[in-house]
């Protein structure tokens, strides 16, 4: 029941997008059309699916206080939590990389329509981001950690396709001329988010 | 003169986020109030002039293939480096900064100003650079966080004004949409507005 809650809460309440505006630059940048839009958003979330697990093990048994007593006693009062940033956004880049190769070697049509946007998802806030809120959160074992980064990704998905869809109708609408472009986009985004805050205070 | 254009031209013409649309998430994020807002933009300020200089020190030396992750390793030391200046001067800020801070090393402005600029230009106008886009970027955090904090809580810097003015005794209330997240995107939507409106060369079509 927990992981129901934590999954549906990571899509609809805490979106990436309109609750934190995590991963905004790609989402403004690539939301021209459906179809590109939506294979950035399979990229993030097969990429947020992997990370955060692999994050998620690599706080608990080296960097937390007190992670390392699995070696030896000795090793108890051991803090290297101050490392944490650079652990994760190595960990992020190498699994990128991997990803790319392993999607390169075994599945080329989906590497020709996602090819240029896997390298991009490295430098994604919202990829960092989902291990950070999972540090910060504490969720308590694997199996939560990776319904959240699901939901996670879910949730920026279903954003940028919206989003996407609603830019390709905005194309006929007559807008001022100053507003044109990145400026609707941002006053649409908002809107939704207003949209998203209903959501608010749900519980399943 | 030259480098005094770098520093001078993010403000308006090449501003990292209204024109050039680089570090949005974490602009709007924390903006809520002006003081974890003035926090950020200086913070963000520091690491880019930095990594930039850095970066354009070592730009002959980094082999192509590997760049991003080389960029990524300075940029996090660097982001390290403030969160725990953070962390150890200023603690009840980085509480509300929260992942904020760490979010610096994805920060688009940082990576797009070292990829587009440090990579192929000589250590000073790399500095001069990073300081101009720090700065571009710091005029629209401090502006939000001014306006929102202003006209959602009725107060500065978390002195109450309008409660020592006396309004809420004439039947002034707070915006409290203003806090609210969505708030920031409209907000930054109308700067955007005006800037195009005033300067038509930066219209779409």
């Amino acid at each position: 029941m927990d992981y129901i809650n934590i999954f549906i809460k990571s899509i609809f309440i805490d979106n990436m997008i309109f609750a934190f505006f995590l991963g905004m630059c790609s989402y403004l940048a690539v939301s021209k059309t459906v179809k590109t839009s939506a294979g950035l958003g399979i990229a993030v979330t097969f990429v947020l699916l992997i990370t955060v697990p692999v994050n998620y093990l690599v706080n608990k048994y080296l960097l937390a206080p007190g992670a390392l007593s699995w070696i030896s006693p000795a090793l108890e009062s051991v803090d290297l939590s101050f490392l944490s940033l650079i652990m994760f956004i190595a960990v992020i880049a190498a699994i990128v990389q991997i990803v790319e190769m392993i999607v390169e070697r075994f599945a080329p049509a989906l590497y020709n329509s996602l090819g240029i946007f896997l390298p991009l998802i490295a430098v994604n806030c919202a990829v960092m981001s989902g291990s950070l809120f999972m540090q910060e959160r504490g969720y308590s074992n694997i199996g939560e950690v990776t319904c959240f980064a699901l939901g996670s990704g879910i949730g920026w998905f279903l954003a940028i396709v919206a989003i996407a869809a609603i830019r390709e109708k905005l194309r006929y609408s007559h807008i001022p001329p100053a507003l044109k472009g990145v400026g609707i986009t941002f006053i649409i985004t908002g809107l939704m988010g207003m949209a998203f805050m209903s959501f608010m205070g749900i519980k399943l | 003169m030259k480098n005094f254009d770098l520093i001078k031209l993010p403000f308006n013409k090449q501003n990292p986020i209204t024109v050039q649309v680089l570090g949005v998430c974490s602009c709007l994020a924390v903006t809520a109030q002006l003081k974890p807002a003035v926090v950020m933009a200086v913070s963000v300020t520091v690491v880019v002039a930095l990594a930039n200089l850095i970066i354009s020190l070592l730009r002959n030396t980094i082999p192509p293939r590997i760049r991003i992750i080389v960029q990524l390793v300075v940029v996090s030391t660097l982001v390290v480096l403030v969160d725990q200046f953070l962390k150890a001067y200023m603690y009840d800020v980085s509480k509300q900064l929260s992942v904020f801070v760490g979010l610096i090393i994805t920060n688009c402005i940082v990576m797009g100003r070292l990829e587009a600029f440090a990579m192929s230009n000589p250590p000073l106008p790399s500095l001069c650079d990073g300081i101009g886009n720090g700065l571009g970027y710091s005029v629209i955090l401090v502006t939000l966080g001014f306006v929102r904090e202003l006209f959602g809580s009725g107060s500065l810097w978390g002195y109450p004004i309008a409660e020592k003015l006396g309004l809420y005794g004439i039947g002034y209330e707070n915006n409290g949409l203003m806090i609210m997240p969505p708030m920031a995107l409209i907000l930054a939507g109308i700067i955007i507005w005006i800037q195009r409106t005033r300067n038509k060369d930066l219209q779409e079509d």
